[in-house]
């Protein structure tokens, strides 16, 4: 295994990268965009063999794709929190099931909320809020909740952090599930709109049996996304992260406000996480508590951590495996957890640092290294 | 303490165009820029500070010395924001500062280095001092994803080639795009003055030792303070790196800043200072020129103990 990674990393995949041509580049970028809008339509052997539904049972591919790209949005915007500004959330849940409950909420014509805003100002039993002003509104939820949340427990320092977060997960689902006269309760909210388009075949443009265009709509987004953490990664935003992380007193007397800047850190956070759960909840078309448990909280840090915490590209690779794979190995269902469980551990150990580490974080890991070991020949 | 690398004196010359790098001061030599203004400074039952009273002038590079343990660094952590004094005031450009949060402090132009090192160990040399340099930057977290503040580029500013040139001549160019520029030449600048640009973009925790301690004047300076403090700055440097070290200083002071030192070495405090203040158990012992410090009784009892004859 170790000489598997050791020939890896004797390609310097990453260097010739950075010293290759600039038209290069672009061209490679390109052609790995166009190649993700074909990917729906794969039927080229032996690439076909990628698809999930090779088999009856398997699930339909373009619809796993939509899944894959929505969780790459999250797990970019968890990297803005766990790998930019260095602050461990456990609870991202919480702001993905605020983006899908948000769209159902307002943009639904059967949800408590929209019921209540008909029968008070004399509107009809079908309007709700139009998809597209539900967008803002997802976003404008997820990010108080997140400035909400993280104002006073920011000023905790490491594990109380995670903690509090934790908590905030658990919070938000369960609020969902008992406030019946709101939410719908357990029972969860139908008719949750999609986006607008032209009606094709007598059906909506964004339906239920086509797949393939959620999943369009969601990599523009997900290109979005990407772009704008990019300039955030290098700018003084980055840079001000950056030195949050290695040295919070130090930074502060620089005139780093540590404290704004790991709040916009988490906000960012919080209003891509909504904007990841809206289109999960648009695309199901029906939202309910259980789909936001705990457990894709950890699914979501284990996407960051596993591709490389702070590398935009190792999160991207680590939430389409984490995705990808349990849908491909359907068949060994029972055997996921444990293929999970070992996925991690064997990580931690041959690559601490991630799939694609930020190189930065790589070092960072080292030095800890070097420091622990220190302090245990001190001892 | 990282291993240290002796590096040769003619390494660490100034190339630096000091024109781009001076400050604008908003004030005269010699008025008050800062004054401690009878501050304690209480641990539990620990006395750190007693009723230390002193000011710093305008212009000039005031020594602060005295014994281990005599609450330097306590007084510099004091006026930096990093501890609130039990009693007393700190003032500021006659503002009050003793309790202000360190960023807010270090935005009114007080900078600081530490006696040890405190560098951002996995950013590049380069980057360290950019930090400095965005502390006087105005883009917003909002302004860096979206761009929409635009400047009316100068023709020096505008892209050399056709597409992009026009797009900037049309649409102007983000501030945030010549903030990052003059940031980084400002901290080229910077490096090429504390004399280290030859390894700019080498990670800082990978400089040698006497690179590190100038780096982090560097980074000071970007922050472009009025006061700069300077905690033991020679400590762990050898005579020939002391003397270029104090021409440093010298030309910190030229460029309009005031500098505050702390110091062990005698020969050094006294050769750069214009004042010395002499703390000792917490309480200011002693106050003025070299000269008159160097001479006092007290001053020489701190340092060399009480002479046998005087008791």
């Amino acid at each position: 295994m170790s000489q598997i990674l050791d020939s890896y990393r004797g390609l310097q995949l990453g260097n010739r990268w950075d010293r290759a041509p600039k038209w290069f580049r672009t061209v490679a970028l390109l052609l790995v965009v166009a190649f993700a809008f074909y990917l729906p339509f794969l039927n080229i052997l032996p690439f076909a063999y990628i698809r999930t539904d090779l088999n009856p049972t398997g699930s339909d591919w373009a619809s796993v794709l939509f899944l894959i790209v929505v969780y790459m949005i999250a797990a970019v915007g968890l990297n803005v929190v766990i790998g930019f500004a260095g602050l461990l959330d456990l609870g991202y849940v919480g702001f993905y099931a605020l983006g899908a409950y948000s769209v159902a909420l307002f943009g639904s014509p059967s949800s408590p909320v929209v019921q209540a805003l008909q029968s008070r100002f004399d509107l009809s039993e079908e309007w709700a809020v139009p998809f597209v002003m539900c967008i803002p509104i997802a976003i404008a939820m997820s990010l108080t909740a997140g400035v909400i949340l993280g104002a006073p427990t920011l000023r905790l320092r490491g594990d109380y952090l995670a903690i509090v977060t934790l908590g905030f997960g658990e919070i938000i689902r369960i609020t969902a599930r008992n406030l019946d006269n709101v939410t719908g309760g357990a029972a969860g909210i139908t008719q949750v709109p999609v986006p607008p388009g032209p009606e094709i075949d007598g059906r909506s443009f964004f339906n239920t049996i086509d797949a393939e265009r959620w999943y369009w709509l969601a990599l523009v987004i997900l290109i979005l996304i990407v772009w704008l953490a990019s300039r955030l990664e290098h700018s003084r935003v980055g840079r001000a992260w950056l030195a949050i992380r290695e040295d919070e007193d130090a930074a502060a007397v620089m005139g780093v406000a540590g404290f704004k800047f790991k709040l916009w850190a988490f906000a960012i956070g919080a209003s891509v996480g909504g904007l990841a759960g809206l289109l999960f909840g648009s695309k199901q078309q029906y939202v309910e508590p259980n789909a936001f448990m705990l457990n894709l909280s950890f699914l979501f840090v284990a996407m960051v951590v596993i591709g490389g915490s702070g590398n935009i590209v190792g999160v991207l690779v680590g939430a389409f495996l984490l995705t990808y794979l349990p849908e491909r190995f359907r068949e060994l269902q029972e055997w996921r957890p444990f293929a999970f469980g070992l996925a991690l551990v064997l990580v931690m150990v041959l690559r601490p640092q991630g799939l694609v580490p930020s190189r930065r974080r790589a070092a960072e890991i080292e030095d800890r290294r070097h420091e622990a070991e220190e302090a245990a020949a001190d001892a | 303490m990282p291993e240290h690398e002796i590096v040769g004196a003619e390494e660490l010359k100034d190339t630096s165009d000091h024109d781009k790098i001076a400050i604008e001061t908003s004030g005269a030599v010699g008025e008050v820029l800062l004054e401690v203004d009878h501050v304690t400074l209480r641990f539990g039952g620990v006395v750190a500070l007693n009723d230390v009273n002193f000011d710093i002038r305008r212009g000039e590079i005031l020594g602060l010395i005295g014994p281990n343990g005599a609450g330097k660094t306590t007084c510099f952590n004091a006026m930096t924001g990093v501890y609130t004094p039990t009693e007393g005031t700190i003032r500021f450009k006659d503002q009050e500062i003793a309790g202000t949060k360190p960023h807010r402090i270090n935005h009114l132009g007080i900078a600081r280095t530490f006696q040890n090192i405190r560098l951002f160990p996995e950013m590049s040399a380069l980057e360290n001092v950019m930090v400095g340099c965005d502390a006087r930057h105005k883009t917003s977290v909002l302004g860096v994803l979206f761009r929409a503040y635009r400047v009316r580029p100068s023709e020096g500013e505008l892209p050399k080639s056709g597409i992009r040139r026009s797009f900037a001549k049309v649409f102007g160019i983000s501030r945030h795009t010549l903030e990052e520029r003059a940031g980084r030449r400002r901290s080229m600048e910077l490096l090429r003055f504390v004399g280290i640009a030859d390894r700019a973009h080498e990670v800082a925790r990978n400089l040698p030792y006497g690179y590190q301690r100038r780096l982090e004047i560097a980074r000071a300076l970007a922050t472009e303070p009025e006061l700069i403090c300077l905690d033991e700055p020679a400590a762990g440097f050898n005579p020939a790196e002391k003397e270029d070290l104090m021409g440093l200083i010298r030309r910190i002071r030229d460029l309009g800043h005031t500098v505050l030192v702390i110091e062990h070495d005698m020969k050094l405090v006294l050769g750069v200072t214009d004042r010395i203040v002499v703390l000792e158990f917490g309480q200011k012992i002693a106050e003025g020129t070299p000269e008159e410090v160097a001479r006092n009784p007290k001053v020489i009892a701190a340092y060399l103990g009480e002479p046998d004859d005087a008791a």
